[in-house]
């Protein structure tokens, strides 16, 4: 049962990731944020209440796999894993750094906690896919979570992992589209209509779900009720807005992959320590 | 008259063989397996085999999602696929994260034949040797071929293992001493030295006995690896001939040739001709005929073997 106060302190592990995310792109003065601000709600749920996972054990055979599929929102990924434990907080200081372990993009041989190494699109399914289907193999009952950018999903490849996770029946993929209608250079309708995207799915044979990406009882109770579905995958398409958390970042393409000066930061800040 | 055989067949045998004594083994196939013979190991382990239709991107992707969970996936496609078609997922997917992938392509080179330029990849060897993480193996018949794929499954690593269409004749010295990373002296002499790799070894013999015949003393080093190269066998023939031979059924763009004249250049320069592709795409034809139409038999490298000696005979 999911308490108020659960909910509240996923919202405070929320808001911390966020302050996190915007200090480590701010610092590394590269990096994206306005899709690792969007994400910060799933990953919370994920890791601080869906997700079996050990951060002092990180390749524990029994874990749940995470593969951030969007590579690009790094800052996201790394927050949460700092904040479960799997390394020091000081370490996000070092994003993007020479000698650091914390690379633009997901790399998995460095950093404690990342299971795949990602960072051109449309690979992360593809790969789940195969951890999955090893999974099934060895009779394991952990999950896949995959998270996709829905421009991400323009690759062809996501389409043909699409199939393969259906024709191999894996029901432990749980899949999500971070549906925020913004890519690098605009509106994703106008830059390759995406439209009508959960029928889409649905004919490659995943069970589809549309929720609120930010709604985090709607986020945690799709995710539990994915186990009365077996022999399909499952894909989550979450409502989302690029850059949430920040105002003057919400729903802004240009904050896709810029840095924001001083004075940016610290309203940024501002904002998510007064919310 | 030597056996000629599919260098392809050796590739399957030896998964089937694996895959009795190692339970990590599993293969994938692009919808071609009738072509690469997974579909003997298919037949035999039908719960191992994965038909990824026609998605070679996904299918390198699900190897390394597999290798991550300790599995050994060999996936399998035609040249040109493995090292283009999913080449990035290749370069992102497998050989950065070093995972243990070993990638099967068949219908490499011109001897490909009648399918033409789309299907003779002549530029693979390049890509792959390009990438790091990456072991390149090009063996030269099919016990070799059986041999680099047994050796592949015992290291750890991303391998990418090149194979032929066509039957190639069989190479009795290459039948002993396979390690990778390790190059087979097939023959001895201390004026020329002829460095072969895949299945043009058999040229490469031919054209030593052409030159023995002629008084020339020529070696003949055999490389089934690529990356890493045997820098410690080529630099002694570099002390102890006055030039080199390089053949391949590959551009010689990219592949045996250049790394063998980086090597000596810096170390002990000789010269360096290169027997290959001459930097074109192909086109239909018979394998025979092809390698005759590209310059790839034993005349051809007797010829670069002149050129080399040429200033030294002066």
């Amino acid at each position: 049962m999911l308490t108020a106060e659960t909910i509240h302190r996923l919202q405070e592990v929320a808001r911390a990731i966020r302050r996190d995310i915007i200090e480590m792109v701010y610092r590394a003065n590269s990096g994206h944020i306005g899709g690792s601000l969007g994400a910060a709600d799933l990953l919370t749920c994920l890791y601080f209440h869906v997700m079996r996972h050990r951060p002092s054990q990180p390749d524990w055979a029994d874990r749940d796999r995470f593969i951030l599929s969007k590579g690009h929102c790094s800052p996201v990924l790394y927050a949460t894993l700092a904040r479960c434990g799997y390394f020091p907080a000081e370490d996000l200081q070092q994003f993007r750094r020479t000698g650091s372990h914390l690379q633009g993009h997901p790399y998995a041989p460095k950093t404690p906690g990342v299971d795949v190494s990602t960072g051109t699109l449309g690979l992360g399914i593809s790969t789940g896919g195969g951890m999955a289907l090893a999974a099934k193999l060895r009779g394991q009952h952990h999950r896949v979570f995959i998270l996709c950018g829905d421009g991400e999903i323009q690759e062809g490849q996501a389409w043909e992992a699409a199939m393969f996770a259906n024709k191999y029946k894996l029901d432990n993929i749980i899949g999500f589209v971070d549906r925020n209608y913004l890519q690098t250079d605009g509106y994703s309708e106008d830059i390759m209509p995406l439209d009508p995207l959960r029928p889409k799915w649905e004919a490659f044979g995943w069970r589809t779900l549309q929720i609120d990406g930010h709604d985090l009882r709607a986020i945690i109770g799709a995710i539990d009720e994915v186990p009365s579905h077996p022999g399909k995958p499952t894909m989550i398409i979450l409502r989302t807005v690029k850059g949430k958390g920040v105002s003057f970042m919400e729903n802004e393409a240009m904050w896709h992959g810029t840095p924001p000066n001083q004075d940016q930061y610290e309203r940024a800040m501002q904002e998510l320590a007064d919310a | 008259m030597p056996e000629w055989k599919h260098t392809r067949q050796g590739y399957a045998d030896a998964l089937i063989e694996l895959a009795r004594r190692d339970d990590r083994i599993l293969v994938l196939d692009s919808d071609v397996a009738k072509a690469t013979k997974t579909c003997d190991f298919e037949v035999v382990f039908p719960d191992r085999f994965f038909n990824c239709g026609v998605q070679e991107g996904n299918m390198m992707c699900v190897a390394a999602g597999l290798a991550l969970e300790g599995y050994i996936p060999f996936a399998t496609t035609f040249a040109t696929f493995a090292a283009f078609r999913a080449g990035d997922m290749v370069r992102n997917a497998i050989a950065y994260p070093k995972l243990n992938v070993k990638i099967g392509a068949t219908h490499a080179g011109i001897t490909t034949g009648g399918d033409g330029a789309s299907h003779q990849c002549n530029e693979d060897i390049a890509v792959m040797r390009a990438l790091p993480n990456m072991t390149v193996l090009v063996p030269g018949d099919y016990e070799e071929s059986r041999q680099a794929t047994l050796a592949a499954a015992s290291m750890y690593g991303p391998v990418y293992l090149r194979f032929g269409r066509d039957v190639y004749p069989v190479v009795e010295e290459l039948h002993d001493g396979f390690a990778i990373g390790k190059a087979k002296l097939l023959r001895r002499g201390d004026d020329l030295t002829i460095v072969t790799t895949g299945i043009l070894v058999s040229e490469g013999l031919a054209a030593a006995e052409t030159l023995e015949g002629e008084g020339i003393a020529t070696r003949v080093l055999h490389l089934p690896t690529v990356k890493p190269l045997d820098e410690e066998a080529l630099l002694r023939a570099a002390r102890e001939t006055r030039g080199f031979v390089t053949v391949e059924e590959h551009n010689i763009l990219g592949g045996l040739g250049e790394a063998v004249a980086a090597l000596v250049s810096l170390h002990h320069p000789r010269p360096v001709a290169r027997v290959g592709v001459r930097d074109v795409f192909g086109e239909s034809g018979q394998a025979s005929e092809l390698l005759d139409l590209y310059h790839l038999r034993a005349a051809h490298i007797v010829s670069s073997a002149h050129a080399v000696l040429a200033p030294a005979l002066r």
